[in-house]
């Protein structure tokens, strides 16, 4: 057994220096250490993206990247993506076209939305389609998050 | 805000949702909190003989839980009681529970579990229904067999003379993971003194109740049962939850500290329930004119080895399997039989998405023996008002399916297509094509529970004002993504004439909350909604009454009135139980009468593409047309059939449970396959609305409708896109390979 | 979620030089974990034995694309993001930005490295085969040096590898001769994205009037390695893509590979649609 070591990082735009084992995942640390639950745990093998978050700027699986390599990243969770009260248009529109059913899929989705309207302002339903192609969802048949993400960039 | 029925609210708890504060039961935590893990069998059968701790793991620091540990009885209260917490001297399938384990370090808690041996002196184990129902041997009761039902309509045997065609045939169906997105979980805290509290990830609180009563011996008030923020049920956590609840309690109970048992994906799949397998086989008798005269049904679903819910999920198949056609001789002969696979469980259609699969094929095939076209065929045998179904319901609705059938194939374009593709798919230009076909399934879906199944529970919600003059509803009935809180809350806000943002839900607690019966069985909006708009009307009345509000109010008058009552009388509450509607008879003996309150009617159209090159098959369009009563709010409504025929497109085309000596091989999602974004093709749906007067706002259920259709219709669309008929899913390329090889 | 954590050590060394220094000083006991996308999935699995790893993430020495010429030049910490936003590659190597936009979904793709999927070695994985047919070449790196050698002939069987247990994989590069060359990429998997294929196949031709002058080809998911199928190569050079060549070249492939019954589809199913493939690829260089 190892001893813990000390990791540093952003997370929505606040410092924070954890003691951590280098191994443990980011998905864990960030839930239980940090109390940020928005990313959730659907498969443990990076296959569903419920644990969608970005790191520098890109969407990763937190489930599959150790706390050992974010040392110095800076991270944003779904927990940061709101401005205090005021949502940001991809969640408006989950909200009022019905993207987030069960809503165990919404954080994860709305990251990986939000990436993609920052890569490509102006996606074809395709683009959209290969854009969330990491990101399962079990509730909506996929239909009215595409039209979530569609109106989004309409505003 | 006027009228908010048929109105797309937003989602009540979206906001939540989409900014990461909803409440999953893994969010949770507790001060001092244990986590839980549980042993499973290594074997399909036989007699436990030894269970060792090994390995370098500091054992004295766990609680360890056994079957000699359960305070009450060691079975999960549901039908047939047969199903143990933990196996004590003999288990039944691979991965049945037999040791639990709780420690503080989640990480030392693993190496723990991979270092308890459970040593099984192994029995001859069967993993098929054909060895079921062959007796290869009897692994539970005396003949396999958990529950019969024979329907029988007219005089099936004197029909088969007069027959000018009798056309045969079988049809499979194999097992589905429900694959809801949030795991299994639950936390307890348990006190002999206290008593037992669960949170967790369900569809119905008041079954976990009914369990641990049981498994603790304790007083309904000693046992509290809270739903935290499912992520999705599909009817996998149905009853499961029942045993993952007992466990945590049970560790909890042991370890006098609060215990946390969450699932990983591996585990979930492997261990927990999932659609029953089946096989059908159909047996027509029709005259030259395509008209039906007889059917005779063989129905059988594989339940695994515990009963569980396979008499209810047998009963929904049996009384679907015939359909929507009016035949005056019908026998159904159905059987739910044991295996020593895991047990099986509901997952939405329940029974009828394996039954309707048949069905259809086997309408298919009927028509082309005819010599009919497959929507004429359909079109000489709906039924309609005045006529019976199988099981003898007169029809008492006007049923329209002549004309959905028009409207379907309208709307996805059909007739020019299926010319179209019949014409292309002829050519040959020495390429690989990718072969195009169109089909379609006609078929409906009864809501609520069957016969007298709502009599029996009894469902109650009750309503009560708060001081500033908004409504709480309590009711057990749960949001699992569905809309529940959207749907209650317009509802009440028609019925009250308040607004929507007034409308409280209360968090389904069984301390808190009456019985509403489970959320299952397309039974919420219809059933619980129904006494949701009774509750608040009594509500309503209670003020009027009083002389405290006049009849006629606007909403401050409402409010100030509810202020005023509180303040006079201490609390304004009311209740209301479920009658059943006039004159719906049912008899259980003989399996006749009127199944169910209201039918939701359906036709769904495919559009495939088959890639001669690598042999699959994928949905390229998809129409999805029903008649639902009444459209309570169009998004949520269109929600419920997309993700249904999503589910469906994948029970058809992507998800196989791979088997392997009664365990699920490919318990993983890298190798167990749902859609991704990139498959699903557009779905249009569209709604036809003919009011139900039980239902609030005229609504019929729909929940479970969509996952009846796709697959029947894909199939005949393949058998469009390539003149194989094929009679089984999941369809997978490598059996399309060799159908197509095999013409 | 299987793995006892603190049971694995992850070091990150400061630069390539401490990596390859630990390696040398203890060969055999340290690994390089790179992205993680393959490793993390055995460690929740419980199926991750070996327990001391380098954390290489950070180093920047084995990142970056340079082109010469000759080469175009991949550290092995390249991503499948960074391969598809490379515009040499997407002009010159096709297949190489085809099989990186098809593994996995975005978040992997973010992650994901060359080196680490050479080194992972699946037999299923989805860039090896355009690197087989454009003729990689690989360089590991140690104390002692640097050596190229050809990526072809690299993995010698399921899991196995020429790399000492000192030498880490720093680069890949791909000879820059694809002019006039007709690509061809499939990768029949389990669904349309994020899937472990059943079958993968890459192959390039150069025809010269009807005849093909050269060619590679190159097939994953039917054989304990990736295979390049030389000798069904061979029965194509210098052949006109005619019935009767089609022909030779398809007994010829279902000689050269061995697919097996598993978890995700059949010997059949994989015989017959890499059979299928390579009759689509000639068809296509008839054109």
């Amino acid at each position: 057994m190892i001893t813990t070591q000390a990791v540093e990082f952003k997370v929505n735009g606040e410092s924070h220096k954890l003691e951590v084992f280098p191994m443990a995942r980011l998905l864990d640390v960030l839930r239980e250490q940090l109390q940020l639950t928005g990313a959730k745990e659907g498969c443990g093998e990076g296959e569903c993206g419920a644990c969608t978050v970005i790191i520098d700027g890109r969407i990763v699986n937190s489930c599959l990247v150790p706390v050992a390599q974010v040392n110095g990243s800076e991270i944003t969770t779904i927990e940061g993506v709101a401005r205090s009260d005021h949502l940001h248009a991809v969640q408006q529109a989950f909200i009022d076209h019905g993207g987030a059913q069960c809503g165990i899929c919404t954080p994860g989705m709305i990251l990986a939305a939000i990436d993609l309207l920052e890569r490509n302002p102006e996606p074809t339903e395709d683009d959209i389609r290969n854009g969330l192609a990491g990101n399962l969802c079990r509730c909506t048949g996929y239909m009215k998050i595409f039209e979530s993400v569609v109106r989004a960039c309409r505003k | 805000m006027s009228h908010p029925i048929g109105k797309s609210f937003p989602r009540k708890e979206g906001r939540k949702k989409v900014t990461g504060q909803a409440v999953y039961v893994d969010d949770l935590s507790f001060p001092g909190m244990l986590h839980g893990a549980t042993v499973r069998s290594p074997s399909a059968r036989g007699r436990i003989t030894k269970i060792s701790f090994e390995g370098d793991i500091p054992w004295d620091e766990f609680t360890v839980v056994t079957a000699k540990d359960v305070p009450g009885a060691n079975y999960v209260a549901l039908i047939l009681n047969d199903q143990p917490y933990l196996a004590a001297d003999f288990v039944n399938h691979p991965e049945e529970p037999v040791v639990l384990l709780a420690h503080r370090d989640k990480y030392l808690l693993e190496e723990a579990r991979r270092n308890v041996h459970i040593e099984i002196e192994e029995q001859p184990a069967i993993f098929t229904l054909e060895d079921s129902l062959a007796k290869k041997e009897i692994i539970w009761g005396e003949d396999n067999v958990f529950k019969a039902f024979l329907v029988d309509k007219g005089n099936v045997d004197e029909a088969w003379a007069g027959a000018d065609l009798i056309v045969e045939g079988e049809y499979e169906t194999g097992a589905q993971e429900q694959l809801y997105i949030e795991n299994n979980g639950a936390i307890a805290i348990a006190d002999p003194a206290e008593g037992v509290t669960v949170w967790g990830s369900m569809q119905c609180p008041y079954y976990v109740h009914k369990a641990l009563v049981k498994l603790f011996d304790l007083a309904d008030e000693k046992i509290r049962i809270i739903q935290t923020e499912t992520g999705g049920g599909f009817g996998g956590k149905e009853e499961y939850p029942s045993l993952i609840a007992g466990h945590a309690a049970l560790l909890a109970w042991k370890s006098g500290k609060p215990v946390k048992l969450i699932y990983d994906r591996a585990e979930d799949m492997v261990a927990t329930t999932k659609r029953h397998p089946s096989r059908t086989r159909h047996k027509t008798a029709v005259t030259k004119d395509g008209k039906l005269l007889a059917m005779e049904i063989d129905f059988v679903i594989d339940g695994g080895a515990y009963c569980t819910l396979s008499p209810v999920v047998l009963s929904r198949g049996t009384i679907h399997a015939a359909g929507p056609y009016f035949c005056p001789n019908v026998r159904i002969h159905s059987r739910a039989v044991a295996t020593n696979l895991p047990p099986q469980g509901a997952f939405r259609g329940f029974g009828a998405p394996q039954s309707i699969f048949a069905l259809e094929r086997q309408m298919d095939r009927v028509a082309q023996a005819v010599g009919l076209s497959l929507e004429e065929f359909r079109r000489r045998n709906f039924i309609h008002e005045g006529e019976t179904t199988a099981t003898s319901q007169v029809i008492r609705e006007p049923v329209n399916m002549d004309h959905l059938l028009t409207r379907a194939l309208q709307l996805s374009d059909y007739h020019s297509k299926r010319e179209e593709f019949t014409r292309n798919n002829l050519k040959s230009n020495g390429h690989f094509a990718k072969k195009r076909g169109i089909g379609f399934a006609t078929f409906m879906h009864g809501a609520g529970f069957t016969g007298s199944g709502e009599v029996y529970l009894q469902s109650v919600v009750s309503a009560e004002a708060t001081a500033e003059g908004n409504v709480r509803i309590l009711a057990a009935s749960t949001e699992i993504g569905q809309g529940t809180n959207t749907i209650f809350s317009q509802i009440a806000s028609e019925a009250l004439g308040i607004d929507f943002d007034s409308i409280e839900i209360v968090q389904p607690d069984t301390s808190r909350v009456p019985n509403s019966g489970p959320t299952v069985a397309s039974r919420t909006s219809m059933i619980v909604g129904k006494l949701v708009e009774s509750a608040v009307t009594g509500l309503k009345q209670t003020l009027i009454g009083s002389g405290l509000l006049p009849p006629s109010y606007g909403q401050s008058e409402f409010k100030r009135a509810c202020g005023e009552y509180i303040a006079r009388f201490g609390s304004l509450k009311t209740s209301s139980t479920y009658q059943p509607p006039p004159n719906v008879h049912w008899d259980d003996e003989k399996y006749q009468g009127d199944a169910y309150g209201a039918y939701a009617w359906a036709v769904y159209v495919a559009e495939v593409s088959f890639d001669e090159l690598t042999y699959e098959a994928h949905v390229e369009n998809f129409v999805a047309l029903q008649e639902v009563g009444r459209v309570l709010n169009p998004v949520l409504a269109a929600g419920q059939i997309e993700g249904g025929v999503a589910q469906a497109i994948g029970f058809t085309l992507f998800e196989n449970v791979v088997w392997k000596d009664g365990r699920m091989a490919n318990n993983q999602m890298t190798n167990y396959i749902i859609p991704t974004p990139a498959d699903i093709p557009p779905i249009r749906v569209y709604f036809e609305e003919n009011p139900y007067a039980y239902g609030p706002g005229g609504a019929k259920g729909i929940g479970e409708l969509p996952m009846d259709g796709p697959a029947p219709a894909i199939l005949s669309a393949i058998e469009n896109a390539t003149g194989v008929s094929f009679n089984r899913v999941p369809l997978m390329p490598e059996m399309l390979m060799k159908g197509v090889f095999a013409e | 979620m299987r793995a006892c954590v603190p049971n694995y050590h992850l070091t990150t060394p400061a630069t390539l030089a401490d990596a390859l220094a630990l390696l040398e000083s203890e060969p055999g006991v340290w690994k390089p974990f790179a992205g993680g996308t393959d490793l993390m999935v055995l460690l929740e699995a419980g199926k991750l034995v070996h327990r001391n790893y380098i954390n290489i993430w950070g180093l920047n020495e084995l990142r970056g694309i340079e082109a010469t010429d000759t080469y175009i030049t991949l550290g092995a910490l390249t991503t499948y993001t960074e391969v598809q936003a490379n515009p040499i590659l997407r002009r010159e190597f096709p297949m190489l930005c085809q099989a990186a936009s098809e593994t996995g979904g975005l978040a992997i793709q973010n992650r994901g490295t060359l080196g680490g999927n050479i080194i992972n070695a699946s037999p299923a994985a989805d860039s090896p085969p355009a690197l087989l047919a454009y003729d990689a070449e690989i360089q590991l790196v140690s104390t002692r040096g640097s050596r190229w050698l050809p990526y072809q002939g690299f993995h010698t069987g399921y899991k196995q590898m020429h790399i000492g247990p000192d030498e880490m994989l720093a680069r890949i590069r791909l000879p820059r001769n694809t002019a006039d060359v007709k690509h061809y990429y499939r990768k029949v998997g389990t669904r349309k994205a994020q899937a472990i294929s059943k079958v993968c196949f890459a192959a390039v031709g150069r025809t010269d009037r009807e005849q093909i002058e050269d060619t590679r080809i190159v097939v994953g998911s039917v054989a304990p390695i990736v295979i390049r199928c030389v000798q069904t190569e061979d029965s194509l050079r210098q052949q006109k893509p005619d019935d009767e060549t089609i022909r030779i070249a398809c007994a010829s492939l279902f000689r050269e590979i061995s697919p097996i019954d598993d978890i995700r589809s059949t010997a059949k199913y994989r015989s017959q649609v890499a059979t299928n493939l390579l009759v689509d690829f000639l068809a296509t260089l008839r054109a």
